[in-house]
Parts: structure tokens; C-alpha cells; sequence
């Protein structure tokens, strides 16, 4: 059985890794949000053998199915570069990726030098520690599945322990929002609806005709108070 | 669970060709009610009363030929009805259909993935749905294909919201009456189920769409999915009357069948969820009694009366509501219905609690 | 656990093959005749006219970033939902906090017009 997970390991991190390069290699700038979804969808798949179920499902869902959409249409809002050939190196891209190398490098050496050696033996202990609760909860027999973290726990945790991360989120993400609508959206004065028959027919009841300017064009009213 | 590879595959390919076999009939069943209500006989000439109609229409697209626009990008063109048609299958792995059938001391199961987490599954799934139809708009360089991909993308994501939040209801429901008593709400489908036994007062079963929250949840998840699954009076996605054909205008043969084929299965398997959520699954009062064979084919009989309701339904509907106006549906997400889930998940934790401190 | 999950996945690749087989059987026996105008893009049949990249109004990237946020209001719900039986009325006064705060910004992105789609 381990082979076979570590088969599909190396698959999985192979597909991440290369639709993660294609995603800064290729032209066309729809195919690199594409990639980017595979690559997504390929990070939910390596936590998902690591049997964090709930991480894994919340990276699609959030990655994969809102994100990536919020990219598509942030594309799609662009014109200039939908669809046609962008040229995604540039000349010293060897620059950049010496210091993304450097600042993973940075990230990953302490961690190697500090637990590299007690690596397996952690493992092992955290194993028999989750054992040795599940069989305690169970009544003395060693169940079958052992749970690593259950979606109660986190809420549990996310109730007591994280609270305040918690609660300090919603302010972050409201934040968000505000100030999304702030940067993306010039409030509008006037709607410029066509109005439907039935709305012209109550304003004609109304007695108001038809709100003409000084040149005579027709000035569109805000549908839904003239209603 | 699952004791070897080869069962594994054979559950799975019987899955399969049951969602196919029931998107099959569901077209046939669509055309024959749609007809009667307009006052029309629909297909009467394949086989005995049309019944062979599902398979005429297969070879029939099988043998047209699939024109790609030549200004179309050819990859992506090929990929998005494949990409369509994925998550429309892959949503059935979770659905319980009914109690464990024995065969010779095999167990044969109707609970094809028992996972703990499956109501995030099931909306993880439902949330790649969009990719589908968003690049077939994308990919046909047309710009009716184009408007109705990106309408529907849309329009996904704003009821998928309301439609995220109804689902929490019968979550913390279960908490209430869970049979486990641990007082614990859980996100697998089969407790769901499980939560949902019995009756009260000794005749109306103990569905979650009987209590005192659960009916509303109930109405904002039969809108909400119906907007998901971009069916009518929420098709605006292809409306023909404006959009020509929507995403899939320049799409023609096997791959306009496979897009018609992801959204009939998305239909099914919305049906089967709102049985599974608000009517007790495959449970039935009096069912508890059966035990054996025999109960398990009674439970998925039940099953399958639920889900043909719920369709019979949505044929109705499509037939009744004429097609809601863009800036409406959009309206009526954000303003309506997301306020309304969000009202009602908030009392039904109101009303869990107040049963507990009583 | 793991046996469930590995059903999911084959059954995963069996809905891969589900599409693909149809389409590889369709691509062998059908016919394939292209021309000119069967290949042309069409638009009610006149010529297309000017490219469809045109750009879209900023409404969808405003819904889409509300959706995000509330999609990720929500991924914090599920936990709590099934924790909150057993926490009981604590956890409906701390969840009924971070909703309040999130409601003052769809309550905000409402009033200030971001909500209308014309």
C-alpha cells in the first residue's frame, strides 16, 4: 500500500508542478488561468492523501471554484490582453526565479536543519498519541478508522481556542468588501434602464409623459422610485 | 468498506451507467410530460410508446458531424463539455440511494462513498460545475457563446451562496436529533438520513422539512438549485430567444449531448438531494420494519418516488414560469434569497438551542 | 477512511472515461465534411462582425468578489454547524458576532449600489 501512495504522490506533485509552470509559461493568458485551476485542483489532491479531508475540499471549493473564477473575469474584464498572445518572460527571468528559489530555500532549510532528523520519530509519536485517544473515545478497542481531525474539532477549536482569529476574520473580510466596492465601483447617479411597458404605463398614470431635457432628448428616470 | 479493487470498479461503472440510464429517460420523461401539458401527444414513434426514443436520439448524435468554428481555440473547445460533464457524475459518489442489499453474504451498497465530510463534497463539486459552460462560451470566439458563458457563470455563483447556506440548516437539524446522541451535527449524508427516522406524534415522520425551519430552508433550496442547475425559469444561460443558443451555440453532435447530458444528471442529482436533506433520504415510516433484501429494494423505491417527484416538478415548473429577466435573477439572488438563507440558518441555531435548554 | 477516498478517485476516473468513450466512438463514425462556411463563427447569419473581446461590465467582478467573501464566510460556518450542538448558546452569540460584521458589509456593498445590476 505505501508504493502505491507514494506512486500516486509523485504523480500528483508532478501534475501540480508542472501545471504551475505552465501557468507562467504559456501565452495565452485564459490557458494560464486554466493551468492555475489544475494546479489548484492538484494541491487539493496532495492534502487529500495527507487525509486532511476538510482542507482539501475547502481548497476547491475556495481556490478552485471562487477564486479562479474571480481571475476569469478579471481577465475577461481586461480587453486588451483577453485571448491574444502575452509574452509572460521577461528578459531577466532568471532574476526572479533565483530569488523565489532563494526565499523558499530561506523557508525550508531551518525547517529541514531543526526537525530533518527527528522527522520520523515525530510522526510516529503524533500517530500514537491520535491512536491512543481514539482507542480511549472508543472504549478500549482500537477502532478502525482513526480520525486525524474531525470537522467537530475544528469547530471546537475555532470556538474556544481561535476565537479571536476567528471573530478578527470576519472584520478582515469585510474590509475586503468595502474597500473592493471603493476601488471597483463609481456610484452611479442615475440608472439607465429602458423601462418595461408595464413601468412607462404607471408612470403615464402618474401624468408623468415623458421627462424630456432642453433638447429634447429623453432623460432616463430612475425606474424604480418613478414606480 | 470496500474490500477490493474490482469491487471498487464495478460499483463505480454501476453508478455510472445508472446516472446515465437515468438522464436517458429523464429527457424521454421531460418531452412526454411537456407534451401532455401543452396538449401535444411528444415521442410516440421509437419503440412502444417513444420508449426507445433516448437511444434513437444517441445514435442520431452519435452520426452528426461536429463542426469546431475555425476561429474557435480547439483545446479548450474540446475540453468544456468533458470538464461540463465531470462533476455532474462525480456528484452521485455520496448520494445514499438506500440500505445495503446481501447477495451470497456480499454486501452490495447503495451508499457508494460514506464520507464525513460529503455535504463540502457535494459543494465543492457543485462550485467546478461553472468551468463547464464558462469556457464553452469562452472557447467558441462567439459572442452569443460568449454572453451566455459568462451569464451563467454569473448566475452560479450568486445562488450558489444562498444555496451553501440552506444546506446548513439541515446540518445543525441533525445536531438536534441525532441518533447517536452526541448532540454533534454532522456533514455526511448518510447521518443525515439516519437523523431522519422515526415520527412524530406516531404519523408524520421526522423529515426535516416538518420542522419549524426546515420547510423554508426547504423552498430557498428548491429555488436555489434550480438556479444552479440553470433550469427554468432560471435558464437564462440559453436563452434562445436572445443569446441564439447560449454557450452552446457553435457546439454540435456528441459534445452538445455530453452539455445536455451534465445538466439533466446535475438535475437528478439536486432532486436526490433535496430528498436526502429534507425528506428522510431513502426512509419512509413503517421502513425499519423490513429488514433484509427486500427492505433495501423497498428504500431505493422510495428513493427513486422522491427524486421523480422532485423532477416531475422542475418539468412542471419549466412548463408553468415563463423566463426571469437578468437584472431580476440577479436581484433576486443577492437581495432575496441570500438574506433569506442567511435569516433562516440563524434560526434554526436559535430554535437548536432553544430545544436544548429546554 | 482511505478505501472511500480511493473509490471517490476511481470513480473519478470513470466519469473522465464517461465523456471521453462517446466522443471517441462519435469521432470515429461520423462524417467530416468541413467548409468554409460551416467553420465561419455565427451571428445570425451575417459575417462576424469585430472581435467578441469586448470588455464586460465591472458588475460581474463586483459580484464575483462578494461571492468570494461570502464563500468564505461560509467555509467558517460548516465547522461551527456541526460543532454547535454540543457548544450550545456560547457559539450562537460568537457565530451571531462574525455574522453581524459580515451582514455590515453586504448591508454596505447594498446601499451603496454595488448590488444593481443595471
Amino acid at each position: 500500500m505505501n508504493y502505491v501512495v507514494l506512486t500516486i504522490f509523485f504523480l500528483l506533485s508532478a501534475l501540480t508542478l508542472g501545471s504551475g509552470i505552465m501557468v507562467v509559461t504559456v501565452k495565452n493568458i485564459i490557458h494560464a488561468a486554466l493551468w492555475l485551476i489544475s494546479t489548484f485542483v492538484g494541491v487539493a489532491a496532495l492534502y487529500m492523501l495527507m487525509e486532511a479531508e476538510f482542507l482539501a475540499i475547502v481548497q476547491v471549493l475556495v481556490y478552485a471554484g471562487a477564486v479562479s473564477i474571480l481571475v476569469l473575469f478579471a481577465i475577461m474584464l481586461t480587453r486588451q490582453i483577453t485571448g491574444t498572445g502575452t509574452r509572460q518572460l521577461h528578459s531577466r527571468w532568471w532574476v526572479a526565479m533565483l530569488t523565489a528559489a532563494a526565499l523558499f530555500g530561506g523557508v525550508i532549510v531551518p525547517t529541514v536543519w531543526q526537525q530533518g532528523s527527528s522527522w520520523d520519530k515525530t510522526a510516529s509519536d503524533a500517530q500514537a498519541i491520535l491512536v491512543q485517544q481514539a482507542t480511549e473515545a472508543n472504549g478500549g478497542t482500537r477502532p478502525e478508522i482513526i480520525p486525524v481531525a474531525g470537522t467537530e474539532e475544528l469547530g471546537a477549536a475555532l470556538m474556544g481556542e481561535y476565537l479571536l482569529p476567528f471573530e478578527v476574520v470576519s472584520l478582515l473580510l469585510t474590509a475586503a468588501l468595502i474597500g473592493a466596492i471603493l476601488i471597483a465601483f463609481e456610484e452611479r447617479t442615475r440608472r439607465r434602464r429602458v423601462l418595461t411597458l408595464a413601468e412607462e404605463l404607471a408612470l403615464r398614470k402618474r401624468g408623468i409623459v415623458e421627462p424630456h431635457d432642453e433638447e429634447g432628448a429623453v432623460v432616463p428616470v430612475d425606474a424604480e422610485q418613478a414606480v | 468498506m470496500y474490500e477490493s479493487l474490482w469491487v471498487m470498479i464495478i460499483h463505480s461503472v454501476l453508478l455510472a451507467l445508472a446516472a446515465l440510464t437515468g438522464f436517458a429517460y429523464l429527457t424521454l420523461m421531460e418531452r412526454k410530460i411537456l407534451a401532455r401539458m401543452q396538449h401535444r401527444v411528444g415521442p410516440n414513434k421509437a419503440g412502444p410508446r417513444g420508449f426507445l426514443q433516448p437511444l434513437a436520439d444517441a445514435v442520431k448524435l452519435m452520426f452528426k458531424e461536429d463542426i469546431m468554428p475555425a476561429d474557435a481555440d480547439r483545446w479548450v473547445y474540446t475540453l468544456a463539455p468533458i470538464l461540463a460533464t465531470i462533476p455532474a457524475v462525480i456528484i452521485f459518489a455520496v448520494i445514499p440511494l438506500g440500505k445495503d442489499f446481501v447477495f451470497f453474504g456480499e454486501r452490495v451498497t447503495l451508499t457508494f462513498a460514506n464520507i464525513d465530510i460529503g455535504l463540502l463534497y457535494l459543494l465543492a463539486v457543485t462550485s467546478i460545475g461553472v468551468y463547464g459552460i464558462t469556457l464553452a462560451g469562452w472557447a467558441s470566439n462567439n459572442k452569443y457563446s460568449m454572453l451566455g458563458g459568462v451569464r451563467s457563470a454569473a448566475q452560479m455563483i450568486s445562488y450558489e451562496l444562498a444555496f451553501g447556506l440552506t444546506v446548513l440548516v439541515p446540518v445543525m437539524l441533525t445536531a438536534w436529533h441525532n441518533p447517536s446522541g452526541d448532540g454533534l451535527g454532522s456533514l455526511n449524508l448518510t447521518t443525515m438520513v439516519d437523523a431522519q427516522a422515526g415520527t412524530y406524534l406516531g404519523f408524520i415522520p421526522r423529515w426535516f422539512i416538518f420542522t419549524p425551519t426546515g420547510w423554508l430552508a426547504f423552498i430557498v433550496f428548491l429555488i436555489a438549485a434550480t438556479a444552479e442547475v440553470t433550469r427554468a425559469p432560471f435558464d437564462l444561460v440559453e436563452a434562445e430567444q436572445e443569446l441564439v443558443g447560449g454557450y452552446a451555440t457553435e457546439y454540435s453532435s456528441m459534445k452538445f449531448a455530453l452539455f445536455f447530458m451534465a445538466e439533466y444528471m446535475k438535475l437528478i442529482a439536486m432532486s436526490a438531494l433535496a430528498a436526502t436533506f429534507f425528506l428522510g433520504g431513502w426512509r419512509f415510516p413503517g421502513l425499519e420494519n423490513i429488514g433484509g433484501n427486500w427492505g433495501a429494494l423497498i428504500s431505493f423505491i422510495v428513493m427513486l418516488v422522491k427524486i421523480i417527484f422532485f423532477l416531475f416538478l422542475s418539468i412542471w415548473v419549466r412548463a408553468t414560469f415563463p423566463r426571469i429577466r437578468y437584472d431580476r435573477l440577479m436581484d433576486f439572488g443577492w437581495k432575496r434569497l441570500l438574506p433569506v438563507s442567511l435569516a433562516t440558518m440563524a434560526a434554526t441555531a436559535v430554535f437548536v438551542v432553544l430545544v436544548d435548554q429546554l | 477512511m482511505l478505501s472511500t477516498y480511493a473509490f471517490i478517485g476511481i470513480f473519478t476516473v470513470a466519469a473522465i472515461t464517461f465523456p471521453l468513450l462517446p466522443l471517441i466512438i462519435s469521432a470515429i463514425i461520423r462524417p467530416n465534411r468541413p467548409s468554409e462556411v460551416k467553420l465561419s463563427t455565427y451571428e445570425c447569419g451575417l459575417e462576424a462582425i469585430g472581435e467578441i473581446w469586448v470588455q464586460f461590465k465591472v458588475q460581474y467582478y463586483l459580484y464575483a468578489l462578494a461571492f468570494v467573501i461570502f464563500d468564505i464566510e461560509t467555509v467558517f460556518l460548516y465547522p461551527w454547524a456541526v460543532a454547535y450542538g454540543q457548544l450550545g448558546l456560547f457559539a450562537l452569540i460568537e457565530m451571531g458576532i462574525f455574522l453581524m460584521i459580515l451582514t455590515v458589509g453586504l448591508v454596505y456593498a447594498w446601499k451603496k449600489g454595488a448590488l444593481e445590476w443595471i
